[in-house]
Parts: C-alpha cells; structure tokens; sequence
C-alpha cells in the first residue's frame, strides 16, 4: 500500500481527536479521543518506519525499528495515562455526579 | 601646657552629657534634678574655660587634634580645637553668662512640667555645645557644624512652646533666614577649598596662602562670609527674624538671641579679620551694612511697646554697631562690645524676663508702670544695664562704643556723625523703656498689682552679678587718651589681630587727644540730653495711643515683613501653587497615576484568557502549535 493512504488515514484520525477534544464536554469522550490522536501517531510512526525499513533493507536489517519501539513505548504510556485518568474520571463522577469538564472551573473563583 | 590642652575636650563636652542626660531622661528627672544638671555642667565649662584663659594670656595658641574628620585627596580636614586669645574670651562670656542664664532659668522656667522643663535644659545645653564648638574649631567647617547647631538650637528654643502656631511660625521664620546666610558661608568655605585646598585657620590665613589668593577671591570670600554673618547677627536684609523670636522664653531670648548666638558672625569675621583687612571694599560694605542696621532698627525701637521687642531691635541695633566696628578695622572695639554687650544685654533681658514674670506674661509696658517699688532688685539692675548700654561713662557700654566711634570718625566722620545718632536714639528708647516700666504710675489691673512681688533669689542672683559686670567691664578697656596702657584687651587680643595691624601700619592715623576728648564729650552729651528727656517725658506721660502718622510707621517695623511678604513670600507661593496645579497634579501625578492604570487595564483585558473551560485552554494549545508549526515552516531555509 502506498504511504499517501496510510498518511491520510492517521491525518482523519488526529483531526477527529482535536476536533472532538475541542467540541465535546463529556470528559470520557474527550478521553477517547486523546486516544484517537494517540493511535493516529502510532500508525503514523508504524507506516513511516516500515518504508524506512524497506527502503534500507540491504544496507541494515535493523533500519525503521526505532519508530516501531516508540510506538510500544507509546502504548506502554497511554495505557498509564488511561489508568490515571479514568480514576480521575470515576472519582469526578462521585464527588460531582458529573462527567462534564466545563463544570470543573471552581479554580476560577 | 599640657594639662589645659587636655581640658579642652571636656569644655564642649560637659554640655554634651548634660544634653544627652536631660534629654534622655526628660521623663524621670525631677525639676531640680534638671536644674542641677543643666547649670553645673556649664560651671564646669565655665571653671576650664577660667583655666584656659588664664593658660593662653602668654600669647600662645593652643591645637589640639582629636582625629581627621574628613580625608579628599589633598585636602585634609582635622576635627581639632583650637584655643587662641579671642576663643577663650569667647568662651568665657558663653559659659558665663551661660551658665547665670542657666541658674535664672531654673527659677523662671518653673511652671513647666517635669519633662518640658528637661527638654528646655536639654536644648540649652545643646546650645551652649554647638557655640563652644562654634568658636573652638581651628577651621571653618567645625565652625561651621558649630553655627548649624546653635541654627537648630535657636530654631528649637523659639519654638520651645510648641504649641503655640505664632511661635513655631517664629521658629520656622528663624531657621530659613538662617538658612539663607548658612548658604552664604558654605560658598565661602566651598570657594576656599577649591582655591587653596584648606579650610584650617592658620594655614588659610597664613602669609604663603593669602599670596595664593587673587583680591576677588579674597572680596569674594569675604562678603559670602559675611553674608552668613549677616544671617546669624540679623543684619539688614535678613535681620526680620530676630525681633520674631522673642517668641522663646526669656532666658532663651538673653543667652541665644543677645548675649551669644548672633554674636556669631562678628567672631567669624573678627576670626577670619586678616582676609576682611586685605579686602578693603568687603569692609566698607560690613561698615555701611552696619551702621544702616544700627540706625534702622534704632528708629524701629523707639516706638515699639513689648518690653521684649525694644530689646530685641535694640539689640540688633547693636550688633549694627560692631559690625561698623569691624568694618573700619577696630576688631578689638568690636569684640569689646561683644564682650560688654553681651553682660548688659543679658542684664536687660534677664530683668525683663523678672518683670513680665512679676506681670505673670504681660509683656506690653503700657500695662506696666511704677514697678520701681514692686521689684527694687530688678530695678536698680535694670537701670545700670540702661545706663550701660546709653554709654554713660564709667559703665561697661562708654568705653566699647566709643571704641568703636572713635574708629568710625577715622575712618569717615560720616560714619561717626550716623553712629552718633543711633547713639542718642539708643539712649532715647531705652529710657523710654525704663521710664515707661518702672515709673509712674502704675497702669494694669488691680489684680496684677495685687500679685506684684519680688523675682526668687535665683533670678536676682543672675542679675546682680551681670549688673556689677556691666559696670565694671569697661576698665577692661580704657582708651589711651585717659590712662595709658590701660587697654588691656586690646593687650590681650593682640596676637589674634597682629597680622591686620601690621598691614594697617602704613596708613593708620592716630587721633589727637583733644579730638578724642571732643568725640566722647559730644556722644556722652547727646546720650545724656536724649536721657533726660526720655525719663522726663515717659514717666510722666507715658505714650498710650496708637502711634500716628510718621509714628505709626516707624510702630509698624517700616513694614518691612509686609515687604518681604509680598515680594518674596506671596510670588513664591503663587509659584508653588502653580507648579502644584499643573506640574504636580496633571504632569507628575499623571505618569504615576497612569503608569499604574495602564498595568490595570492589561491585567483586566488579560484576565478573560483565564476562562476556566478546559476545551479554551486546550483550543489555545491548538492554535499555538499551529503558530509554531508555520513559524518553522517559513523560517526553514
């Protein structure tokens, strides 16, 4: 497959992400949504590093594998950042009954 | 020689402790206590100041250094005290009747409460410090530390009931015209240091030094100098403030305001006489400086009612006369009067001081009258301190202003024709002054005649040793022409004013005996006739009614207040005013003012940034990443 498509496909996915953290005020679909923009790097970084790789097969079996370590190193992240985060939701919902971000700006006051 | 090089710490010193005492414990100190402290350290200062002068009649000067008090480059100026002939008669008439003033002081001042009456000893101890400072500095910026103290003690002893608006306005009158003269003497110093990079007597007035210096720098100096001087010693322009500070007790008014502090300016110039000598214009304007004050204030007292005012203008009526002594050359007449006007002055003063306190307050002595039976010890004092002052031979004030006459007919008969003058209306208005208060009949209420009595001992004490000085100090001085080799001051001053006689010698002329006789005859005449006049004019008739006419202006100071008042106090204020309205209010208040909205106005437009909806923030992430985003884009190469 070409990387134009590849490309294309993670640029829909991230634009989905920002878009839905901007517009949305549902703290788990904003939560998803980091997701999206998370995965869309990491197909971005899969794609990339296995043209790198096809591309310097010869010269060094090991080229492109550096993105493909990232994106574990990614993963491995996003999966903390999940834990964390949905405790923070949960814990929101029951001092709160409320998932809603906009109604957290006591700081303000 | 050793020993009173020693002593000569403790003579300012003494009032120092004394000050810091009364000063510190105002609050725990028992009146008497106060009392004790205050005047016994003057004695002490005045038994050294004794030893001293006894120590330095050999002719020797004395220096005695304690530590450099300022080191710049080639100039180098010691804090060390210097005791010569003319600072140790100084010292002795500051402490003296310094201390006199102290003791009266105890028994005038008693009304005051515990604490105010420590703060009065305190200040006058304050005083007497400063003036020893003034007069023992061997250079003119300890002199000069010595003249803002005795400024700022005056300034505090005139406001000394503070609570009085009059008085402090009094006060504050006192120190600006001071400040003004101040100003005249620190440019003097100034032009001094940056001509011959010293400021020490005997160098500056040492022959190599004064070959240093051009005859401008010379009449410039000088008449900075007396500009100063004139501020201290009330002279026209700036002599308003004296009268105004009568405002202080009267014990303040005898020591600061006759007897010591405005005879400042005459030791400064009797001091610095070498450089007045080699500017002969700067002496001419001291002389006719002089004798105008002398004759102005005279006229000013003939018609002035407040028993303290009289005095006040006659005093700057004197002051008129040593400065026209100074101007024609005759410094030993000057500092002789000094000397004699500082014991009938204070005399006067003090036996005012005994009568508005037999008055309880009453100062104007068309209320008074017939007091000669009341106060017989204040009386008898008094009349010797009039007929001192008048120049009726043998008291002490004949022999001193004739000195000084005699000097002026020498120099311009002019001069001693005016001088003559302002001697007959001395003699006038302080008869008026006598006759009006201690004879006749008596004019207050019934209640205050009823309360009439005798001052305590310790206010008469003072007043009977100063009446038997004013007597008796003349002999100090006897001209030639009555007994030669009589002069014993002028024997003891010589060392001081050698240098100036020495330049003098070419061209002085000495008097012939008659003319002598002729001049005193006619002055004693004058006086006598103004006297006999005076007493029986006033102590029949005494003048109660306003003053009109010629008399009302003369009654009104010339309105020479009301002149500055309106070509000096009003513009400035209309000045101020209007660099409050507009440079003040819209121009510095502006930049202040705006300066601080403008920080206002951005933190309140800021602050909308701060919306507290996460999604802005994240919105604003966004669009910041896109910013760098293009900004690296189109910076790439």
């Amino acid at each position: 497959m070409p990387i134009e498509q590849y490309i294309f496909l993670s640029l829909a996915l991230f634009t989905i992400g920002i878009v839905g953290v901007l517009t949305r005020r549902n703290a788990i679909i904003i939560f998803m949504c980091i997701e999206l923009m998370l995965n869309a790097v990491n197909l971005l970084l899969v794609a990339f590093s296995k043209m790198h790789h096809l591309k310097l097969m010869e010269v060094n079996p090991n080229a492109g594998t550096e993105g493909q370590l990232f994106v574990f190193f990614i993963m491995v992240v996003a999966a903390a950042e999940v834990s964390v985060g949905l405790a923070i939701i949960v814990l929101l919902y029951r001092n709160t009954r409320s998932v809603d971000v906009n109604f957290l700006n006591r700081l303000k006051h | 020689m050793k020993s009173a090089l020693q002593l000569v710490w403790f003579i300012p010193l003494l009032p120092l402790v004394g000050f810091l005492i009364n000063g510190l414990l105002r609050n725990k100190l028992s009146k008497t206590a106060a009392g004790i402290i205050g005047s016994g350290v003057i004695l002490g200062s005045f038994i050294l100041s004794l030893l001293l002068f006894l120590q330095v009649k050999e002719g020797a000067t004395f220096v005695s250094e304690l530590f450099t008090f300022i080191k710049v480059n080639e100039l180098s100026i010691p804090f060390a005290f210097q005791v010569d002939q003319l600072s140790a008669l100084f010292l002795l008439i500051i402490t003296g009747v310094g201390f006199l003033i102290h003791v009266y002081s105890t028994a005038y001042m008693h009304e005051e409460s515990n604490s105010h009456f420590a703060r009065y000893f305190a200040y006058l101890n304050l005083f007497v410090f400063s003036m020893l400072l003034l007069v023992l500095g061997n250079n003119f910026v300890i002199m000069f530390i010595g003249w803002e103290g005795v400024g700022l003690c005056s300034y505090l002893l005139i406001g000394y009931w503070f609570k009085n608006i009059d008085y402090t306005n009094a006060a504050k009158k006192a120190f600006i015209m001071n400040r003004i003269g101040d100003l005249g003497f620190l440019l003097a110093i100034f032009w001094l240091i940056a001509k011959v990079d010293t400021v020490t007597f005997a160098t500056v007035f040492s022959a190599e030094t004064l070959q240093v210096l051009t005859p401008t720098d010379i009449t410039g100096i000088t008449l900075l100098l007396f500009v100063g001087a004139m501020g201290k010693s009330a002279q026209l322009p700036l002599y308003t403030w004296l009268p105004d500070a009568m405002a202080g007790p009267t014990p303040v008014s005898a020591l600061i305001h006759a007897a010591t502090m405005v005879t400042a300016g005459i030791y400064m110039i009797a001091r610095s006489n070498v450089l007045y000598t080699m500017a002969p214009f700067t002496q001419g304007v001291v002389a006719v400086v002089g004798l105008v004050t002398a004759l102005f204030a005279a006229t000013i007292a003939l018609k002035q009612n407040d028993i303290k005012k009289v005095l006040a203008y006659s005093t700057v009526s004197q002051l008129g006369y040593m400065f026209l002594g100074l101007g024609v050359g005759a410094y030993t007449g000057a500092v002789f009067h000094v000397m004699t006007h500082a014991f009938f002055k204070a005399l006067l003063f003090l036996g005012a001081g005994s009568v508005i306190h037999a008055m309880h307050h009453e100062q104007d002595i068309r209320k008074m009258g017939g007091l000669k039976k009341h106060l017989p010890h204040t009386h008898w004092t008094f009349f010797v301190g009039c007929i001192a002052i008048a120049g009726i031979p043998p008291l002490s004030g004949f022999f001193s202003k004739d000195e000084i006459l005699a000097a002026a007919w020498s120099a311009n008969k002019i001069y001693w024709i005016l001088g003559v003058i302002g001697a007959a209306m001395t003699a006038f208005y302080m008869f008026r002054l006598y006759a009006t208060t201690f004879l006749g009949k008596f004019r207050g209420t019934q209640e205050q005649e009823h309360h009439l009595h005798e001052s305590p001992k310790a206010m008469v004490f003072p007043l009977i040793v100063l009446a038997v000085l004013s007597a008796g100090a003349g002999f100090l001085g006897v001209p030639a022409v009555l007994m030669e080799n009589a002069h014993w001051l002028d024997q003891y001053l010589a060392p001081v004013f050698a240098a100036s006689k020495e330049l003098t010698a070419g061209h002085a002329h000495h008097l012939s005996h008659s003319t002598e006789y002729m001049l005193m005859g006619v002055s004693v005449g004058i006086a006598a006739i103004a006297i006999f006049y005076a007493v029986n004019k006033f102590s029949k008739n005494p003048d109660l009614e306003e003053p009109a006419g010629f008399g009302k202006v003369l009654a009104n100071k010339w309105y020479v207040d009301e002149i500055y008042n309106a070509i000096i106090v009003r513009p400035l204020f209309a000045l101020s005013n209007l660099l409050e309205k507009f440079v003040e209010n819209k121009f510095i208040n502006g930049i202040v003012n705006g300066s601080g909205r403008l920080v206002q106005y951005t933190a309140r437009q800021l602050r909308y940034l701060q919306s507290g909806q996460v999604t802005n923030y994240v919105l604003l992430m966004v669009l910041g990443m896109i910013a760098l985003f293009v900004v690296m884009y189109f910076t790439k190469k």
